[in-house]
């Protein structure tokens, strides 16, 4: 049968095929038309963000909740600029996210017309792919296309900018293209797997470092199974928190600046560095040239590029993981690796995570845990960026993939907030918390109406010290104490912000039993913000100073 | 299109790469662009559309380092990218425009 349809109901309908059933975003002007045919969409949610901003990352929210690509739209000129950070942030971290973007009328680009700028140079350098749309059937193959290059290999952020004139243009379609899906990843070389479990078996002191893409292929299950026959200490890194549950008997928790600091004095005697989906970021190595500095490198990635770019890797496979480890596996030898194992026991016992206070629910650890002990695994935990994430992925007990949603590579505040609901909406079963900071809820504290419109279970732990926490700290430890610019002279009041906002809010530090209240609020449906004073002095320890070697650890 | 000196050119290795892509506004800019923020320099540019029209071939010269086997890996990675190959400084392609280049 042909059906006369727009653009914007093209556009529409081939979000619906493709299994889309929430989008965030905001209208404007170049994406009525979108907006007009979205309205008669009985199968798409539409949550009307307050800022653009907020639209994309509860977009990356439902991505990195569910694994599927997240949907945002905005409309042109400052609509299509205010999405760009999320964009960024979803191509750092690798999160599938479809934005769709209006255009001002083909006719006029160029002209420097109302609300135009080019949205399709800007987003180049952030994005993993981008299109700009200059015909109504160009939709057709455009739309599945931009999912499944989000979703192939690794993931990415995608951007369609469609001009109005596109979205009202009315074509006849009598058939319709398949949903874009992820194609099939290659598989690794059968020959270098071999090779590795001749490396592994061979190995005295080998470690496992799982990164983000341990979450995207799938593979936790697998990687713990390697794990386990071959007896590998395993570190993670902060985008695969949650891979291998943090009290595992081999789990080092995080690797890097804010590691303990047994896992960086393990990291150092190590013989094999198994790396698998991670990309030898900055913060996980510290100094390049002595991090593992006796190890062979095995590296196991999606993405070619990553090979030999930070380290040179002994072995370098290009392949999907789940694939890659489902082949190693059978080829390991089983291991006890008892002197090995032995050393790393010894280590943690002799270094520990310090987390004095962590029985003081007034404390930062002492908050975390807290709020931990009021929730199981099926709970979601989202952070914003600075202290409070790193405490969190000190202390947090994570224990299964994408449990925890963090701003890892672009490191964005404002992050946490309206990722959490994005999540929220995604998994409606789950709770969401959200620890925040009193400097990051700051940057998208509009979507907490956001989150009373949706009704949406997320509990917002905002951890105040009143200051720019990392910045504080850095600026006492390597800056002679000069504090500039890292506290705030002047606060809300959080309790009345959220208030006024409509949604619930409650204070810790009026609380006479913190514990009590904290189970109350979070027991409660609905979203909520939970305001806790912290100590502005408290610093994020251990830490690896910038552009030192990771032994070289200060504090605690 | 950096600030060394001829000189100084002329004594850094150079390569010269072929990349076939799809023909659409915007391929130069996702290429070039590539090179650019990763810091790369580019030394010459040429750029023309190849048989129908669909695809053009993009020439690029640029100074050999250690970092152009990762920019390789990148280019690779775009979209719009068919295909990349690599040849000495001393191909053809670049020679032959020189009289259109003398100060």
């Amino acid at each position: 049968m042909t059906e006369t349809l727009t653009g914007a109901q093209i556009t529409v309908r081939l979000l619906e095929r493709q299994g889309i059933r929430t989008v965030a975003g905001i209208p404007g002007g170049a994406i009525l038309p979108i907006y007009d045919a979205l309205g008669q969409s009985t199968e798409i949610h539409h949550v009307l963000a307050r800022h653009e901003q907020g639209a994309g990352f509860m977009a990356q929210g439902i991505a990195r909740a569910t694994g599927m690509p997240g949907v945002c739209l905005a409309s042109s000129g400052p609509g299509a600029t205010n999405l760009l950070t999320a964009i960024a942030d979803a191509k750092l971290d690798s999160i599938p996210l479809v934005a769709i973007t209006g255009q001002v009328p083909k006719a006029m680009i160029g002209t420097d017309a109302f609300q135009e700028v080019d949205t399709y140079g800007l987003s180049i350098p952030i994005t993993k792919h981008n299109f700009l749309v200059s015909s109504a059937e160009e939709l057709l193959e455009v739309i599945p296309r931009a999912f499944q290059i989000a979703a192939t290999g690794r993931p990415g952020p995608v951007l369609v900018d469609i001009p109005k004139d596109v979205q009202t243009q009315a074509i006849e379609i009598s058939q319709w293209p398949e949903p874009g899906r992820a194609l099939p990843a290659p598989t690794a070389n059968p020959v270098q797997i071999e090779q590795v479990a001749e490396m592994i078996n061979a190995a005295e002191r080998p470690i496992l470092y799982l990164g983000g893409g341990v979450v995207h292929s799938g593979a936790s299950t697998a990687a713990i199974e390697l794990a386990e026959k071959a007896s590998l200490p395993t570190v993670m890194t902060l985008m695969a928190l949650g891979t291998m549950p943090v009290d595992h008997p081999l789990s080092l928790g995080m690797l890097g600046m804010h590691a303990a600091r047994y896992t960086n004095f393990l990291l150092d005697e190590c013989d094999l560095l198994i790396a698998v989906g991670a990309r030898f970021d900055d913060r996980a190595t510290g100094k390049v040239a002595a991090f593992c500095p006796q190890a062979k490198i095995i590296h196991i990635d999606i993405d070619p590029a990553e090979l030999d770019k930070i380290k040179t890797a002994h072995i370098g496979i290009a392949a999907d993981i789940s694939e890659a480890l489902g082949q190693l596996l059978p080829a390991v030898a089983e291991n006890s690796r008892d002197i090995w194992v032995d050393r790393s026991n010894q280590l943690k016992a002799e270094f520990p995570l310090d987390m004095t206070g962590s029985d003081n629910p007034r404390s930062h650890f002492g908050l975390i845990q807290s709020v931990a002990a009021c929730l199981d695994d099926e709970a979601i935990i989202a952070t914003d960026v600075g202290q409070h994430q790193m405490w969190a992925a000190q202390a947090y007990p994570l224990r299964r993939p994408r449990q925890w949603l963090t701003s890892g590579g672009l490191g964005t505040m404002g992050f946490g907030v309206p990722a959490a609901i994005g999540a929220a909406l995604a998994e409606r079963e789950r709770t969401v918390v959200c620890f925040t900071g009193d400097g990051s809820i700051m940057m998208n504290i509009q979507e907490l109406v956001t989150a009373a419109e949706e009704n949406v279970n997320v509990k917002i732990v905002l951890m105040d010290n009143a200051t720019l926490g990392l910045v504080h700290q850095q600026q006492t430890l390597f800056y002679g104490e000069r504090l500039f610019a890292s506290q705030f002279r002047s606060s809300p009041d959080f309790i009345k912000i959220a208030q006024g906002f409509g949604i619930a809010a409650v204070d810790l530090d009026s609380s006479v039993n913190p514990c009590a209240t904290l189970m109350e609020a979070i027991s409660r449906p609905g979203p909520c913000l939970i305001h806790a004073s912290i100590d502005a002095e408290q610093k994020v320890y251990p830490m690896v100073p910038p552009g030192a070697a990771n032994r070289d650890m200060i504090g605690a | 299109m950096n600030a060394i000196t001829k000189n100084e050119q002329n004594a850094i290795t150079r390569a010269v790469l072929e990349i076939d892509v799809n023909n659409h506004a915007g391929v130069m800019s996702h290429v070039v662009g590539l090179f650019s923020r990763r810091s790369y320099n580019v030394e010459g540019i040429l750029c023309l559309p190849v048989g129908d029209g669909r695809q053009s071939r993009i020439w690029l010269l640029v100074n050999e380092d250690q970092r152009l086997a990762q920019m390789m890996k990148q280019v690779g990675k775009l979209e719009d990218v068919i295909a990349i190959r690599r040849h000495n400084a001393d191909h053809a392609v670049f020679q032959d425009l020189e009289t259109f280049f003398r100060p």
